[in-house]
């Protein structure tokens, strides 16, 4: 019924598809009722959405109440009662932080979004000052939390919920990162004492769970010091989270390095290089490129292992949450907290997901070989 | 110290071991400035082991090697300064896969003989035209064809201005119809009077260039001799079972 035409050798034009090959019921064909069991799966899943999503976004959000000072504002519906959170908002994320002082807060996390953009943002503009600002931001942000120098000083204990998670958090990733490139490369150093240290302490650590770390670090630290030396408990905590994930960190990063060829190495060398310029400008840029996916896994891993400091009784997002849902004004919704206190995790975790997805497609593109 | 005193490289005794390997044995040799020697021999004969001891990718246990009149010792600075004059080629090229050709060849300008950015680019734009690949500046190596690659590394390792140059075995790992734009760059190189050192099983090119040719088998040097004597008129009965094996097909 088609009429084929022939085309000299050589002239042959771009014809566009058969029809139904491409488009929407071209790729439902293909991907959701290839087979009988394809689409008998396709179905099921289509019955098991309709029959799990309305009720609970019904739950969520239909019948919700949103505001309200206490239980009784949620006698009224039968779905969740978000009003614990609007009204816990402050709990959620400044913990006991003293109210007036909250905008020290907003401005850090505004400095650390400033902070971090000449690292995660390719091309920023004002690169240069922005990298400077980023360095000194530790410090900044160490001034506006605990005060002091003409703010009012507040105590790390008073530190809480969702900032106090951001705390731990942030110095753990920026912290383990270096550590962890520096124990990887002492690992493999061809000086015995280097190498040995390394491995001795990554072993170490791996071997230990990290809250018998953070055990160790809140209670036996202290028998450790002379007497009348006080350590503040939160450090101790970003110390020990930060050297606990430095050891993985390290792991992940020797993958990195033993990927790349020996060749590297040589032909810096052979031009002249010396050990810490091929290192920096050939060898780790391509081991921690490969690595990316190990990174922030483990970056991930680390930003809720935070919440294990609750048991050294720092009050972090999971721990403010578990406090707020022994309120007598509130009793019995815990799973309004708890939902809520997941949410806020699943959103940071999933962002840092999609960032180093973006970042491995950016490096990629052009680059391989 | 004037370098025309001095031989540009000069191996004395040298000897070097694998474990329980041993793969130099006794070598001796002396290059004068501006000569071009090619070392053949079959494979694990030690000609790789030997040109890398001479930048001291590999180090050797025994003997001494002086390049330049400045002789490798555990001294990181000299290691250094002996590594910018000499400019080595691999089989694999080497290149870094993650920067352009251009920064390829600018990167130990800038980091090494400090020279400022838009200098070291200048640089290496000259030498990527002297291998006739100006248009890839920009492109990564991983775009580049395998003959173009090794043109890369070589404008790369002469944009440091060596005084000797190294191949080892430049040619190998190349589809055979990109063996000739090599050659060509490295004849040319050969003609303009760099000091050169180059492991290769390419006849055609040793017969071209070759001061001298130098025989390896199993660690030891057998055979030194200008190529018109090495070709026709080889001393040693392995050189000789070499040289059919190679040639006679």
């Amino acid at each position: 019924m088609s009429k084929t035409t022939t085309y000299e050798p050589g002239s042959h034009p771009n014809l566009p598809p058969p029809p139904g090959s491409v488009g929407p019921i071209a790729w439902m064909r293909e991907n959701l009722f290839s087979s009988w069991l394809n689409a008998a799966l396709t179905l099921l899943s289509l019955f098991v959405v309709v029959v799990i999503v309305p009720p609970i976004a019904d739950w969520a959000y239909f019948s919700a109440t949103f505001e309200g000072t206490s239980r009784e504002a949620c006698t009224a519906t039968s779905g969740a009662c978000w009003a614990v959170v609007t009204s816990r908002w402050d709990q959620f994320f400044y913990g006991l932080y003293p109210q007036a002082e909250t905008w020290r807060l907003n401005l850090a996390f505004v400095g650390l979004l400033i902070a971090v953009t000449p690292w995660l943002v390719p091309n920023t503009p004002f690169r240069r000052p922005l990298v400077l600002f980023s360095f000194a931001f530790p410090f900044i942000a160490a001034w506006l939390l605990r005060g002091g120098f003409g703010l009012e000083e507040v105590h790390t204990g008073r530190w809480g919920g969702f900032s106090l998670t951001l705390v731990i958090g942030v110095t753990g990733i920026v912290a383990s990162l270096p550590l962890g490139i520096l124990l990887a490369l002492g690992r493999q150093s061809n000086l015995p004492v280097i190498s040995w240290l390394s491995i001795a302490f990554i072993e170490t650590v791996r071997g230990v769970p990290l809250i018998m770390f953070l055990f160790m670090a809140s209670n036996m630290l202290n028998l450790f010091l002379p007497s009348g030396v006080q350590f503040d408990l939160l450090l101790r905590a970003l110390i020990a989270v930060t050297l606990f994930s430095a050891a993985y960190m390290a792991e992940v990063v020797r993958g990195g390095l033993q990927a790349i060829p020996k060749g590297q190495m040589e032909a810096a060398q052979a031009m002249g290089l010396s050990y810490w310029q091929a290192m920096i400008f050939i060898i780790l840029p391509q081991a921690l490129r490969i690595v990316i996916p190990g990174i922030v896994n483990s970056f991930i891993a680390l930003f809720k292992d935070t919440s294990l400091v609750a048991i050294i009784g720092l009050f972090d997002l999971l721990n403010m949450a578990k406090a707020i849902v022994t309120d007598t004004d509130w009793q019995g919704l815990s799973i309004e907290v708890y939902a809520f206190a997941a949410l806020v995790y699943w959103i940071v975790c999933f962002s840092m997901s999609r960032y180093s997805i973006w970042l491995e497609g950016r490096l990629d593109g052009g680059k391989r070989d | 110290m004037s370098e025309t005193q001095h031989p540009a490289v000069s191996v004395k005794g040298v000897h070097k071991w694998f474990g329980q390997f041993h793969v130099l044995k006794n070598v001796n040799l002396e290059v004068a400035s501006g000569e071009r020697i090619v070392i053949c021999g079959p494979s694990g004969s030690g000609k790789s082991t030997l040109i890398r001891c001479l930048n001291r990718l590999e180090q050797n246990q025994k003997g001494s090697i002086t390049i330049e009149g400045v002789e490798l010792t555990e001294d990181v600075k000299r290691i250094d300064a002996i590594r910018k004059e000499v400019g080595m080629v691999f089989q694999h090229f080497n290149l870094f896969p993650h920067m352009t050709v251009q920064e390829n060849c600018s990167l130990a300008l800038i980091r090494v003989r400090r020279m400022p950015k838009a200098e070291a680019d200048a640089v290496a734009m000259e030498y990527l035209e002297k291998v006739q690949i100006p248009e890839q500046a920009d492109k990564f190596p991983g775009q580049l064809s395998g003959g173009q690659q090794q043109r890369v590394a070589i404008a790369r390792a002469l944009a440091m201005k060596p005084r000797i140059m190294l191949f080892d075995e430049p040619t190998s790992a190349l589809d055979p119809e990109m063996i000739k734009e090599v050659l060509d760059v490295m004849v040319d190189l050969a003609e303009s009077g760099m000091t050169m050192l180059v492991v290769t099983h390419e006849m055609g090119f040793a017969k071209e260039v070759a001061d001298r040719m130098v025989f390896m088998d199993e660690g030891e040097i057998i055979e030194v001799a200008p190529p018109s004597e090495f070709f026709t008129n080889p001393k040693s009965d392995r050189t000789k079972l070499f040289l059919s094996q190679i040639l006679d097909h």
